[in-house]
């Protein structure tokens, strides 16, 4: 992995490389060379297969991190590219001329983080949310809980109980344990 | 609306002559449902009898739960020997079994469906999901009960049901019909402004008619 990491930061500046095992590579470019890179690593060094695209907000640093994680058959190696683009702002290049897989993960990213793709085939159209009408509901922002309860009609009743002591309690219930 | 295909617009034919076209006035029937009044009591009996002995089922297999189909309809547990069988269509079945949790996006193609189906028709639903929204209860995406949209007959409570409670399941429906309580598709029609209401509360894109016949 020696040799990606390198590549990428010769010729691709990147930063905060992070090898989370010999096989895994993580890597921080900038979205201006992002693209580039990706075309580097999938025609120079093997990285043929895009495996899949994903997102993280991060909400308090105002940034949507976007990942881009490929896969050598060759070398049985993956690398994973990080991109960072503003949350008040978020718009990335679209690499479906890369890999024409990566459309549908942008028109979900569309969807679920409300990411733009501009020249993305089809990305403006509802993926599985139809007719969704509230913020991107994977924004942290999105309050999951609250939309479901005013939304879906919840059935009265629900109880939840806090699975250790509850266990304690059914296993154990004269208080000894073993 | 957001569909294009349903909007009203002027086409040129074939032949060259320009027309207009309004397809949900004119691919769709606009009509409203009536419920439909039994034959006659003695009569009506006889066909709840004949109705439950063949429950010919759509599954509707949106959540986890269709898996479990497998077993019920092949030797292992053998629906078949209770006059039940699997259709590939609406048109042909009479039991709306849909098995598991349900998002916006599949529950309006469950309207569809159901809606195709001929009467007398009758609904079971599968596992904790579509009682109370099961483990996906706080989800952005997945409804909390089935009966607030359809006319269900039959629960089935489980994570997923094993084939022999969908089977008791099966037995509990038998029995509902010969008892003449099997009367959801009836219940549908006459509450229909409150199921529509609920149902377009989520469904927010309804690019269907009303009533899909
Ligand atoms: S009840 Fe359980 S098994 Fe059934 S759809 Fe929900 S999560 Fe899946």
């Amino acid at each position: 992995m020696d040799y990606v990491i390198q590549e990428l930061k010769t010729l691709f500046s990147g930063q905060n490389f992070e090898k989370k095992r010999g096989d895994l590579l993580f890597a921080t470019l900038d979205t201006g060379v992002l693209v580039q890179a990706l075309k580097h690593l999938r025609d120079m060094l093997g990285f043929r297969h895009l495996v899949l695209i994903t997102a993280v907000d991060w909400i308090e640093e105002d940034l949507f991190q976007i990942t881009y994680l490929l896969r050598n058959y060759t070398q049985k190696t993956d690398v994973g590219i990080r991109v960072f683009v503003p949350r008040s702002n978020p718009i990335m290049e679209s690499i479906h001329t890369l890999w024409e897989t990566a459309a549908t993960y942008q028109r979900e990213l569309h969807e679920m983080f409300g990411i733009d793709f501009p020249g993305s085939p089809r990305v403006n159209k509802p993926f599985i949310l139809e007719g969704w009408q509230e913020i991107p509901p994977y924004r942290r922002d999105f309050d999951t809980k609250k939309y479901a309860e005013e939304t879906y009609f919840p059935r009265p009743g629900r109880k939840t109980h806090d699975p250790e002591t509850y266990m304690k309690q059914k296993l154990y219930p004269d208080g000894t344990e073993s | 609306m957001s569909n294009d295909d349903l909007k009203k617009r002027r086409v040129i034919g074939p032949d060259g002559i320009e027309f207009e076209v309004n397809p949900m006035e004119d691919y769709f029937c606009t009509e409203r449902p009536h419920p439909e009044s039994p034959a006659n009591r003695i009569l009506e009996k006889f066909f709840n009898w004949a109705r439950s002995e063949s429950v010919w089922i759509l599954g509707y297999g949106t959540g986890c739960g269709a898996i479990e189909m497998r077993p019920l309809m092949t030797p292992r547990f053998d629906a078949y020997r209770f006059g039940i069988q699997w259709r590939p269509t609406p048109r042909q079945a009479n039991l709306l079994m849909v098995s598991g949790y349900l998002s916006v996006k599949t529950l309006k193609r469950v309207i569809r469906s159901y809606e195709q189906m001929q009467n007398p028709k009758f609904v079971m639903a599968l596992g904790s999901c579509t009682i109370n929204g099961g483990m996906y209860w706080d989800s952005y995406n997945t409804i909390n009960r089935l009966d607030h949209y359809l006319p269900v007959d039959v629960y089935v409570a489980g994570c997923m049901p094993r084939p022999e409670s969908i089977l008791a399941g099966l037995e509990e429906l038998k029995k509902r019909i010969r008892a003449g309580k099997g009367e959801g598709a009836n219940a549908y029609i006459e509450n229909l402004d409150w199921y529509k209401a609920n149902q377009k509360k989520i469904i927010k894109d309804w690019d269907m008619p009303d009533y899909n016949w």
